[in-house]
């Protein structure tokens, strides 16, 4: 159990799903703060539900509003670099250069990978939690 | 945490420091409070910047530092930035997950001690203690020089180890400047003491008691000034020595920023060339730029002081022309005034400003249309100031834009904070200014005037930010004049800027600018208003003191004409100040009409009116601002 999570840990570092950032979180995991990782990841994919709904929203109103979508990105690019999610960040500023230069294709097209990889994250994430947490 | 004053654990500090930490972010939040409770701070968190607010308001001592995101939803991160250090004079660290340099640059020019980009890691949260310190020991320092010097201590109090070593050097080379070793020793010792227990009972100047030091420095004569001489012409109970000692100090580098802006401000007006077109968009480009800097301030400065010149001119011809002629060491006032116009015309348009220079002549005459133009447009004087300074500028703005309306010289972000200072001096609307400057300025317009435009300002507010809390409120005049410089990020900026504030402050006064500015401020509505001046106050208290100072100064320096003007504001100051947000409300300027140009007294009143107000921390914002000016006007 213990080799199969933290292989896992090393896979999703390896393979670019997660960075140094990540490493910090577990750093702050102590005795005091048993679950730290996995209560900062829940929170993080609890929140950001509702930043992707915004962004979904304002995707369908035309004319898009480009500075609002940045700005939401912007919000949601911040938290996902606060735990660390490497490709789903390279994805936000993807879409956030779409944004600036008013690509309406490229941002339809961008957010869609946000999203995937947004959930892709979250899969393994879940995987590895698990895996961890019984191997305590 | 064991008493409620006391700085968290003063032993072992800084363990248990206690920050409060904002952000909209859960995410973020969580982590950042995880951060810092491992630094073993002493760790509030909330999301709403506005919940913030209220606890920092409610007991001032409840913390040692902010570190507030940048991008929230309820408040932008600056203005809350402004407000904090206007009102608690608490240091403020800024987060964002945008490492853009132009942030960064607002975030240093509206007061932020520091600025971290996320993600943040721990070694960075590990060294924020450093800015608690330097700001107490700035804080010591000014106090410590009113009271008595006799503390001999050892550096003891200077640090808690090697880490303050940076710190006390800093601090060691204000006090230096200063006096040697006495104060330096003193200041440690008293700062250590102080720190963790209370604070020595600073000495409120209110717009009172600085028009009766301001009288009796120019009866003595500037270079004659001595403290106890001056100590004695007040006659004030209560008043000691050092008191004056510290407040003449400040003045005196009130008086030589003053001069110095104008200098620039004559340079820029060369190069823009009289015009009032020219002075807008002089001011509003580059000016505006500069302002935000170090120089940009000066800009703003000088071209308020050539303002006033105008807006003197306006309602004291004679006064007018006496201004601009007047020799250097006179010129302080001018300046001033030229600030004021500056600021008023930056709040129309930064440009305006600029032109001023000392000579003036071209300013004024600039400034004059300005000024006539401003009163007519109060809405646009004040939807320019609003963006010049929201929180600034509006104060003075609403002087200034009323004054500036017609100059746009709000663009310039800049000038806001010059125009609030010009403003407020302009004491050529006499009593208007004073009163209006006071609450009016950027205060309310802050308030009221929340867009986007106010974004401009709040960058250059916040320069100016620290400024027109000292317009406003002219005590903070002495407090802040060593402060703002001693600030780290914004001592430049911040010390300029503050003396602008005050001169639009003064020159918000004006009574016609209320209207339109009102819309501005008013927006805020009253309770914004309040708010506004509540923070512009308190932030002016910082800054603002220097400017305000400055504005007093100037308002003094004017002639007797003045003094009816400067009574009237300072009726009304006083009258604002120490009333919280509601009283501004009914208190209308009456500058308005009163004004007339009676000349730099009001100036002082006015200077003196935003001291007080600054000084009077209850007294919310409002009350300087807005008494005169928002609610005067039009609200």
């Amino acid at each position: 159990m213990e080799r199969q999570a933290a292989y896992l840990r090393n896979a999703l570092f390896d393979q670019g799903y997660l960075d140094e950032q990540f490493l910090q979180l577990e750093d702050l995991q102590d005795q005091a703060n048993p679950h730290f990782v996995e209560e900062v990841v829940k929170l993080f994919y609890t929140d950001s539900v509702r930043l992707i709904q915004s962004i979904e929203l304002t995707l369908k109103n035309t004319p898009r509003d480009f500075e609002k979508l940045d700005k939401i990105m912007h919000q949601f690019k911040g938290s996902t670099t606060s735990i660390g999610a490497k490709k789903v960040k390279k994805e936000c500023t993807q879409f956030q250069e779409y944004c600036n230069v008013g690509n309406v294709e490229g941002c339809i097209r961008e957010f869609q990978e946000v999203k995937q990889e947004h959930a892709a994250l979250k899969r393994k994430l879940e995987n590895y939690f698990q895996l961890a947490r019984e191997a305590r | 945490m064991i008493v409620e004053g006391i700085r968290g654990d003063a032993e072992n500090f800084p363990v248990g420091m206690r920050v409060l930490a904002v952000d909209d972010d859960p995410t973020c939040l969580k982590l950042l409070e995880t951060l810092l409770r491992k630094c073993n701070y002493n760790v509030t968190t909330t999301n709403q910047a506005r919940v913030a607010l209220k606890m920092i308001r409610e007991k001032k001592d409840r913390f040692d530092l902010v570190i507030s995101d940048v991008h929230m939803p309820d408040m932008d991160g600056f203005k809350l930035l402004e407000l904090v250090g206007l009102e608690m004079d608490l240091p403020v660290i800024m987060l964002s997950a945008n490492s853009d340099p132009k942030l960064v640059m607002k975030g240093v020019t509206h007061g932020a001690c520091d600025y971290l980009v996320k993600p943040i890691r721990i070694e960075e949260l590990r060294n924020i203690w450093q800015h608690v310190i330097r700001r107490k020991k700035v804080d010591s320092k000014n106090q410590n020089r009113s009271s008595d010097q006799t503390k001999a201590h050892p550096a003891s109090g200077e640090g808690h180890g090697s880490p303050l070593a940076g710190n006390t050097d800093q601090n060691g080379k204000f006090n230096r400047k200063r006096k040697d070793d006495d104060d330096e020793t003193e200041d440690n010792d008293n700062e250590y003491e102080d720190n963790g227990t209370q604070k020595k009972p600073r000495v409120v100047w209110t717009i009172e008691l600085h028009r009766k030091f301001v009288q009796a420095v120019n009866q003595l004569g500037i270079e004659k000034a001595v403290p106890k001489r001056i100590l004695d012409m007040m006659n004030v109970e209560g008043l000691t020595r050092e008191n004056v000692a510290s407040h003449l100090q400040k003045y005196r580098l009130y008086l030589k920023r003053i001069s110095t802006v104008a200098t620039q401000q004559a340079n820029m007006a060369a190069a823009l060339g009289v015009k009032d077109s020219g002075f807008m968009h002089m001011g509003s480009l580059d000016g505006f730029g500069d302002f935000r800097t170090f120089s940009g301030t000066r800009l703003g400065n000088v071209a308020l002081s050539s303002y006033p010149g105008g807006m003197l001119g306006r309602l004291n011809s004679p006064g007018n022309v006496n201004m601009r002629n007047l020799t250097p060491s006179t010129l302080i006032q001018p300046s001033l005034a030229q600030n004021l116009s500056s600021s008023i015309n930056s709040l129309g348009k930064m440009n305006l400003v600029l032109p001023t220079s000392n000579q003036t002549p071209s300013l004024f005459q600039g400034i004059q249309p300005s000024l006539e133009l401003d009163q007519l447009q109060h809405n646009k004087g004040t939807a320019n100031f609003t963006s010049i300074n929201n929180s600034r500028i509006f104060r003075t703005g609403s002087a200034g834009a009323a004054l500036g309306s017609s100059n746009n010289l709000l663009n310039s972000p800049m000038s806001n904070p010059l125009l609030l200072h010009g403003n407020t001096q302009q004491p050529l609307s006499g009593g208007r200014f004073g009163n209006q400057s006071a609450p009016f300025t950027s205060e309310s317009f802050n308030n009221g005037v929340s867009d986007p435009a106010n974004e401009n300002w709040q960058n250059r507010v916040d320069a100016s930010k620290m400024h027109p809390n000292t317009l406003l409120s002219a005590e903070p005049f002495h407090s802040q004049l060593p402060l703002n410089g001693l600030r780290d990020n914004n001592s430049s900026n911040g010390t300029y800027l503050q003396n602008n504030p005050i001169d639009l402050s003064s020159g918000l006064a004006l009574p016609p600018f209320e209207d339109s500015r009102e819309m501005q401020c008013q927006v805020g509505p009253m309770g914004d208003v309040q708010n506004m001046s509540q923070s512009w106050s308190e932030q002016r208290q910082g800054s603002g003191i220097v400017n305000q100072k400055m504005d007093i100064y100037t308002g003094g320096r004017s002639s007797g004409g003045a003094s009816a003007l400067v009574q009237q504001n300072g009726k009304l100051v006083t009258e604002s100040i120490p009333r919280s947000n509601e009283d501004f409300l009914f208190e209308q300027p009456k500058l308005p009409s009163g004004l007339t140009p009676q000349g730099y007294d009001s100036l002082d009143d006015l200077v003196n009116a935003m001291i007080k107000r600054e000084q009077d921390e209850t007294v919310p914002n409002g009350e300087f601002a807005f008494d005169n000016y928002s609610f005067g006007a039009g609200m």
